[in-house]
């Protein structure tokens, strides 16, 4: 028994994203097509050449079919994933390990999520029979929970904490307004954000991720056979995945200051990669910036900052894109809104990037170059029940 | 021979209060003095029901567990489905306890209590009742929203606190109010009307009842008159010669609750009567029933843990639109979330004892257990009937751990350490199925739901 990863046997060697949006004239279909094209036009591969597609949506639509209608597929499997918000990181470990399996020698992972045509606000689940008991809180409210007990047990003043998740927001929003592909590309100040009026505990609309249209795709294959498509592939090193079994909901001994579940996955994460020191080693991370006080409190659970001291770090700006290690890049789900299938994919696409050295000057991160590993961290679910994923992806193949 | 009676009661007053006089300011008309209780958007008669019984059973002599539920009301909560054993599943009674409804009219609330007193064996007596009215109506402003619980049986059953002595109805068809099945208020006919026909009715009724008890009237200490039409008590009473000894009614605070009124103004008297007391329980509606009872000695120690009275004096005030909105008289925009689903009837059922019982995967009935307040939020976004949900995650004494929702509450006034206990709710309704489960609510000293 063992987690042992598939350190470098699988690359990333094409990708592709669609501008994250209100897509009013897009659909399912159209999300799918621009962003499959745009990965095939990277790798200079047809859609034929895929050996096995996997598909991440959490509710924009049923079975590999979702995909295999609009691309018009012939005789390929295609398989739906669904794993909460965690959803579009699960299909591209689904595919990485098909190819290193040996099953395949090319595969797309793929994630769509059409959110905007349910004419209500917000993410909304699909309505599973239940006897009823099941909270119907917002995720702004659960996730509202960690910010007075993160205050409470490190000491800090309530203003001083709405500072902090303010100064949080204001970073991504920096980012995202330098990024085409964001749904918000405004920079919105620390005092703006706390001038706003509470919607959720302490929680304002800007302490929320957006809700938006998006897919993103990536193409993977043998390490080996990395070269036919691209001289700067991007080497898989880890993927980690924990699904919580929602006994933080009811253990008194939980305390809504760190999700166990992500620390778990970090640390399998960096023993697959053999990262010993991630704020060192990692040139850049992308997290689940669900709502401000989750991206706090990650900070420390994947091991960015010591316990009770990320506060500290925000405000001295050590995540910030010109910091000791860039949290967000791209504008994290702040910026990007979060189409559930496609936001673990759109993470990658940063690192795609950045790593690669193709991110436009106004956000390229200073810390590529004497570091090449990337970090993308996705997770579904609660405070006290969750699912996890951290990937590492890296510009070199390991010495 | 044994002797049948009352072994404990119990009362319940939902927190909220309605001040008359704001009623004109919006309707342009009716309103009046003093306040009404409002049920809170969350209860319906059913929960009230279970409140009130919660009282009752957790007073009750030890082992004593009813053979049989009645449930009176004039709300139901569900037509063609028997409302009480939603009350029988929340009070965790044995499922060979028989549970039956008595629906429709105030006087339902006696028959319901005739059936338990008839026997065998001891049975929970429980009516409940949410009085509504059109804005500006009489009955809006008269009307008050109660639950009242009474455990019967006889005195091999326990030691009664009341022993019943004799009981006497008379009958009569005539319309001083009535309501078509679907419609939210009632109409009424003329007041004169009906003051005569009940002050007839009560004067034969009340002869019968002290006849059957073998009771001089000059024995008798407190008239109760529980009376769907408000002048017949007081003409009745004068009638009768007993102005002095009527019990106090509760109609400048609470209102009339429908069936719930004769067990609400009994269990006001059984609060303050001593023991050895002639208690003569009238109802004035459709008829006129009379039940006489003789409080014992062991009234003192099997009271309630919280009065009448000092649920009266609790409670706190509820703006008129609101308490429009939360009776559907004033259809407020809902969040622009999609509404819950209805629950699974059969995911339902096999949870039954967590979801109506609140019994956890070790047994404990949580239900009976107080907790305190770990961390809480407001949720200005999420759907509910009346927003904002307030929400916290409360460890309870001697250990578990529940998210939940709070009720009767003020979100400025929630607190980390705040103390709670659990309260059975509806959280909402769809497809017409009422979603029934647990909440929390502050503790507030004195006035203690459940269990002691």
């Amino acid at each position: 028994m063992g987690s042992h990863g598939i350190r470098d046997r699988v690359a990333i060697v094409g990708m592709g994203c669609t501008r994250f949006a209100e897509h009013w004239d897009k659909g399912v279909d159209e999300l799918l097509l621009d962003a499959t094209g745009e990965a095939f036009s990277a790798t200079g591969i047809r859609k034929d050449d895929i050996d096995a597609y996997w598909l991440g949506t959490a509710q924009s639509g049923m079975s590999g079919m979702l995909l295999a209608k609009p691309l018009g597929l012939e005789g390929k499997p295609v398989t739906r994933v669904e794993n909460m918000c965690a959803t579009g990181s699960e299909a591209l470990r689904q595919a990485a390990y098909a190819v290193a399996s040996g099953a395949y020698d090319v595969a797309m992972a793929v994630g769509v999520e059409k959110v905007k045509d349910s004419g209500y606000q917000g993410l909304n689940a699909f309505p599973i029979p239940t006897d009823g008991t099941n909270r119907t809180l917002t995720a702004a409210a659960m996730f509202s929970m960690v910010g007075p007990a993160y205050a409470e047990r490190y000491g800090i003043a309530r203003d001083e904490l709405r500072r902090v998740l303010a100064r949080i927001a204001s970073k991504n929003h920096a980012n995202g307004a330098r990024n085409p592909r964001a749904q918000f590309r405004r920079e919105m100040s620390v005092e703006q954000i706390c001038a706003l009026p509470a919607v959720a505990g302490d929680l304002s609309v800007f302490d929320c991720a957006g809700v938006a249209d998006g897919a993103a795709a990536a193409v993977v294959v043998r390490a080996e056979d990395a070269p036919r498509y691209t001289d700067r592939p991007l080497y898989i090193k880890a993927l980690s995945f924990v699904a919580g079994n929602g006994s933080g909901l009811t253990d008194p001994d939980y305390d809504y200051t760190t999700f166990p579940e992500v620390a778990r996955c970090a640390a399998d994460a960096y023993a697959q990669a053999g990262v010993t020191d991630p704020r060192a080693e990692l040139a850049m991370a992308e997290v689940h910036d669900c709502f401000t006080p989750t991206e706090l409190v990650l900070l420390e659970d994947l091991g960015f900052a010591e316990r009770g001291t990320a506060w500290r770090e925000v405000l001295a700006g050590a995540f910030d894109l010109d910091g000791d290690l860039p949290v967000n890049p791209d504008g994290g789900l702040k910026s990007f809104g979060h189409p559930v299938g496609a936001s673990g994919l759109r993470m990658l696409f940063e690192a795609w990037l950045q790593l690669r050295g193709e991110a436009p000057p106004e956000r390229a991160i200073r810390t590529v170059g004497a570091r090449h590993l990337a970090l993308t961290h996705n997770l579904g679910g609660y405070p006290g029940e969750m699912v996890s994923f951290v990937s590492i992806v890296g510009s070199e193949p390991s010495s | 021979m044994t002797a049948r009676g009352i072994l404990s009661y119990g009362a319940y007053l939902p927190y909220r209060r309605l001040d008359r006089a704001e009623i004109r300011a919006v309707a342009g008309t009716g309103g009046g003095k003093g306040t009404r209780t409002v049920a809170s958007y969350d209860e319906d008669s059913t929960t009230l029901g279970v409140a009130a019984a919660r009282q009752a059973l957790a007073a009750a002599p030890g082992g004593v567990r009813p053979g049989a539920l009645w449930f009176a009301t004039v709300s139901p909560a569900y037509l063609d489905k028997t409302n009480a054993t939603a009350i029988h599943a929340a009070l965790r009674l044995p499922d060979d306890a028989a549970a039956f409804d008595a629906v429709g009219a105030v006087r339902s609330a006696l028959g319901a209590l005739r059936a338990g007193l008839a026997g065998p064996g001891p049975a929970l007596v429980v009516a409940a009742d949410i009085r509504t009215g059109r804005p500006g109506s009489p009955d809006e402003a008269e009307g008050g929203d109660a639950g009242a619980a009474l455990l019967v049986g006889s005195d091999a059953d326990g030691p009664l606190v009341a022993e019943v002595l004799g009981t006497a109805s008379a009958t009569e068809e005539f319309l001083d109010r009535w309501r078509v099945p679907g419609e939210s208020h009632s109409r009424r006919w003329e007041e004169r009307f009906g003051e005569g026909r009940y002050a007839a009715l009560g004067a034969r009724a009340w002869d019968d009842g002290l006849k059957a008890a073998g009771v001089l009237p000059e024995q008798v200490d407190r008239v109760v008159i529980a009376a769907a039409h408000g002048r017949a008590a007081t003409t009745l009473a004068r009638g009768l010669g007993v102005g002095d000894r009527v019990a106090p009614g509760l109609d400048a605070t609470v209102g009339f609750t429908g069936a719930a009124h004769p067990g609400l103004l009994l269990a006001d008297s059984l609060d303050r009567a001593a023991a050895g007391e002639v208690v003569v329980l009238v109802v004035l509606a459709d008829g006129a029933d009379v039940v006489v009872l003789r409080t014992t000695d062991a009234l003192a120690s099997s009271r309630p843990a919280v009065s009448v009275a000092d649920q009266v004096a609790a409670g706190a005030p509820l703006p008129y639109g609101k308490a429009l909105a939360w009776r559907g008289y004033l259809p407020v925009e809902p969040p622009r979330r999609p509404e819950p689903a209805r629950p699974s009837a059969s995911a339902a059922a096999r949870s039954a004892s967590w979801k109506f019982g609140l019994v956890g995967t070790d047994e404990r009935p949580l239900a009976d257990i107080r907790g305190t307040i770990v961390t809480y939020t407001v949720d200005r976004l999420a759907y509910s009937p009346s927003p904002p949900v307030v929400f916290a995650v409360v460890d309870f004494d001697g250990g578990g751990r529940l998210p939940v929702e709070l009720t009767d509450v003020d979100a400025a006034d929630v607190a980390i350490g705040g103390r709670v206990e659990m309260t059975f709710r509806r959280l909402f309704t769809a497809d017409g199925i009422h979603n029934y489960f647990w909440k929390a609510r502050p503790v507030r000293e004195g006035l203690r739901e459940g269990s002691a």
